[in-house]
């Protein structure tokens, strides 16, 4: 397994943000992780580049291992040693993601000079053949052009070749498409995908779009408030969810066929990180919400179809217990 | 960007015509004329009329403006009433010694300025900033002539180490380029300082961090490069700022450069020096602007663009 988490807990200040989440992701795997603003998706993203500090944050429980090797231990020498290099990150939005004052070329050149050791020629021809193959046209005048003379869509394919450039193993991409037109998203998650599939890696894709997760990812992982409601198998998860909030998170998608109006959302909204309903996070706007809801935190339970769900009445009582 | 240059230096033709009018009608409602300094104790009013219409000073004001004018058109700037000397001579004399205060004092704010504002941003809120800011504080609040009072009484007066005044070699330049530079540094590194936070707030630094890049480099050469366009725009103002600004402290230092030559001419109502005096540190300022925003095009693509 290259990348396990587990049991990770991360907090910033005094509040625990995400709370024992579990998943393992091979080589070759790519992991779609939902969930609506403030469930942790982020925060994950954050605790598996090593940027928690960042942002005030720290990993306060558990165990990120990688390659056999635990990120939430490692000395920040190390894990910056590891970043650009064999975990690569794409951030929120590509408008912002650049320096404004510096040229395209120079900004992906310093991954494979800094993590591969290559010089200023070489890196250049290789981040020249990195663009190219993302089907960036005329890559040598790209190069020299600022960010703000590219499209949303192609700043987007730059982060991806610096996240490319250090050959990474794994890439934590977090909502890649969320600031993009919707014809330049499908491009760039057909992109992601293909790359993933050519080249062997490790994608964890962090989405709020139920869409993208059924066209790119193997698996996924629900967080509801930051914690995990279920994970299991793509397919199994769109065949038969088994917790309410994943059911809820699939009716909210469009679909061929439906009467005008008949699209529904989730009622209610996330709780606040400072006010956690006691109990099963979700059962204030959950429909099954039934005895014991609101007084035990459920536990991740074993499905027969290869996940796991934390839900006292989950739907289709395919618990493998 | 030629062309953007271009016309930034054709607008200078009209600002300065109208900042000499302005010059020319604000100098002639002070009190008084340069023939007072001229006539000999008990004179008649015939030999006051005599000298008014001598220097032109009888004609009306629009008419000497247009004299005027004509002649710094033409590259004379006329001839000293008082001083009875060319006024492009006085002006040759003084200009290099407030050039090289000038000059020294921006190197030296511009300088210290930045490596504080850096120092401070880098430790916000711990003591190295803590004090940094209280000392720029103070350090912005003190008139120039009363700190190069104080320097001249510790430094010269008490220690010994440099001259009192003057301009006579290097040790002479010391203590005015601190007392001007002094001020220009706080200014500097409170803006650094505040152009360093915020750009640490910057997206972008994101996408640094997560290639691996080292904190320092990213403060360095990412947080402090954009910081420092900011920098660059209160620099530009401070450029012609730092020739007129130097006045005061000319005058403590007794130094023979355009503020005294300016204060002096004031004085003894010598229009034609303190016309042209004045031109020259509205030319400064308007210099300066424009090479800031040069500046400012060469650092920043999206400036450049936008040009």
């Amino acid at each position: 397994m290259l990348l396990s988490v587990k049991n990770l807990s991360v907090g910033i200040g005094t509040l625990t943000l995400l709370e024992s989440v579990s998943f393992d992701l091979a080589k070759g795997e790519i992991m779609g992780l939902v969930g609506e603003s403030g469930s942790g998706k982020s925060l994950t993203a954050l605790a598996l580049t090593g940027l928690l500090p960042l942002i005030g944050g720290r990993v306060t429980a558990g165990s990120l291992e990688f390659d056999g090797t635990d990120l939430a231990t490692l000395p920040k020498r190390k894990l910056r040693a590891l970043r650009g290099r064999r975990i690569a990150f794409i951030t929120q939005n590509p408008m912002t993601a650049l320096d404004p004052v510096q040229r395209i070329g120079p900004q992906v050149d310093f991954v494979s000079r800094t993590h591969l050791g290559l010089d200023r020629k070489e890196a250049r021809a290789r981040t020249i053949e990195l663009l190219t193959q993302l089907r960036i046209p005329q890559a040598d005048t790209i190069c020299s052009a600022y960010p703000h003379q590219l499209s949303g869509g192609m700043k987007q394919r730059i982060v991806i070749a610096m996240a490319l450039a250090g050959n990474p193993d794994l890439i934590v991409a977090d909502e890649p498409t969320t600031a993009l037109d919707v014809t330049v998203q499908a491009q760039i998650i057909h992109l992601l995908t293909r790359l993933v599939r050519e080249r062997g890696l490790a994608l964890v894709l962090i989405t709020h779009d139920m869409g993208v997760v059924a066209q790119a990812c193997d698996k996924v992982a629900v967080l509801y408030a930051g914690r995990l409601a279920e994970q299991k198998p793509v397919h199994a998860l769109f065949a038969s969810p088994q917790h309410p909030y994943s059911a809820a998170l699939i009716d909210c998608i469009p679909r061929e066929g439906m009467a005008p109006g008949s699209l529904t959302g989730i009622p209610g909204n996330v709780a606040s990180a400072t006010a956690y309903p006691a109990g099963c996070r979700f059962h204030p706007r959950c429909p099954r919400a039934g005895a014991g809801c609101d007084t035990k935190v459920p536990v991740q339970r074993g499905l027969s179809d290869a996940g796991t769900v934390a839900c006292h009445y989950p739907l289709n009582g395919a618990l493998d217990v | 960007m030629l062309g953007y240059f271009i016309r930034r230096v054709l607008v200078l033709i009209p600002v300065s015509l109208a900042v000499s009018m302005v010059i020319f009608s604000i100098i002639h409602l002070i009190p008084g004329d340069p023939i007072d300094n001229l006539l000999k104790i008990g004179a008649g009013p015939e030999q006051r009329e005599i000298m008014t219409a001598r220097y032109g000073l009888d004609k009306p004001l629009a008419v000497q403006y247009w004299i005027w004018l004509s002649g710094v058109l033409q590259g004379d700037l006329g001839t000293a009433i008082v001083a009875r000397r060319p006024v492009a001579d006085l002006i040759a004399q003084a200009l290099p010694h407030s050039l090289a205060l000038g000059l020294c004092a921006l190197a030296f704010s511009t300088f210290f300025g930045i490596v504080l504002g850096t120092i401070a941003a880098l430790n916000r809120d711990r003591w190295p900033d803590q004090l940094i800011m209280t000392v720029v504080l103070l350090g912005s609040t003190v008139p120039g002539f009363w700190l190069g009072l104080l320097l001249i009484l510790v430094f010269s007066v008490w220690l010994g180490m440099f001259p009192v005044s003057g301009a006579r070699d290097w040790s002479a330049m010391v203590l005015p380029v601190l007392t001007v530079g002094l001020g220009g540094t706080a200014l500097v590194a409170r803006v650094t300082r505040v152009a360093m936070v915020e750009a640490g707030q910057r997206d972008f630094l994101m996408l640094l961090h997560a290639k691996g890049m080292r904190p320092a480099r990213i403060q360095l050469r990412h947080v402090l490069r954009h910081a420092l366009i900011p920098v660059v725009t209160i620099l530009s103002l401070r450029i012609g700022w730092i020739l007129g600004g130097a006045v005061t402290v000319e005058v403590v230092f007794a130094r023979p450069g355009l503020g005294t030559l300016l204060i002096k001419s004031l004085n003894q109502h010598d229009y034609p020096v303190v016309q042209a005096c004045l031109l020259i540190l509205a030319m400064a300022v308007m210099l300066g602007t424009l090479a800031g925003d040069l500046i400012q095009a060469a650092m920043d693509p999206r400036v450049r663009a936008a040009l």
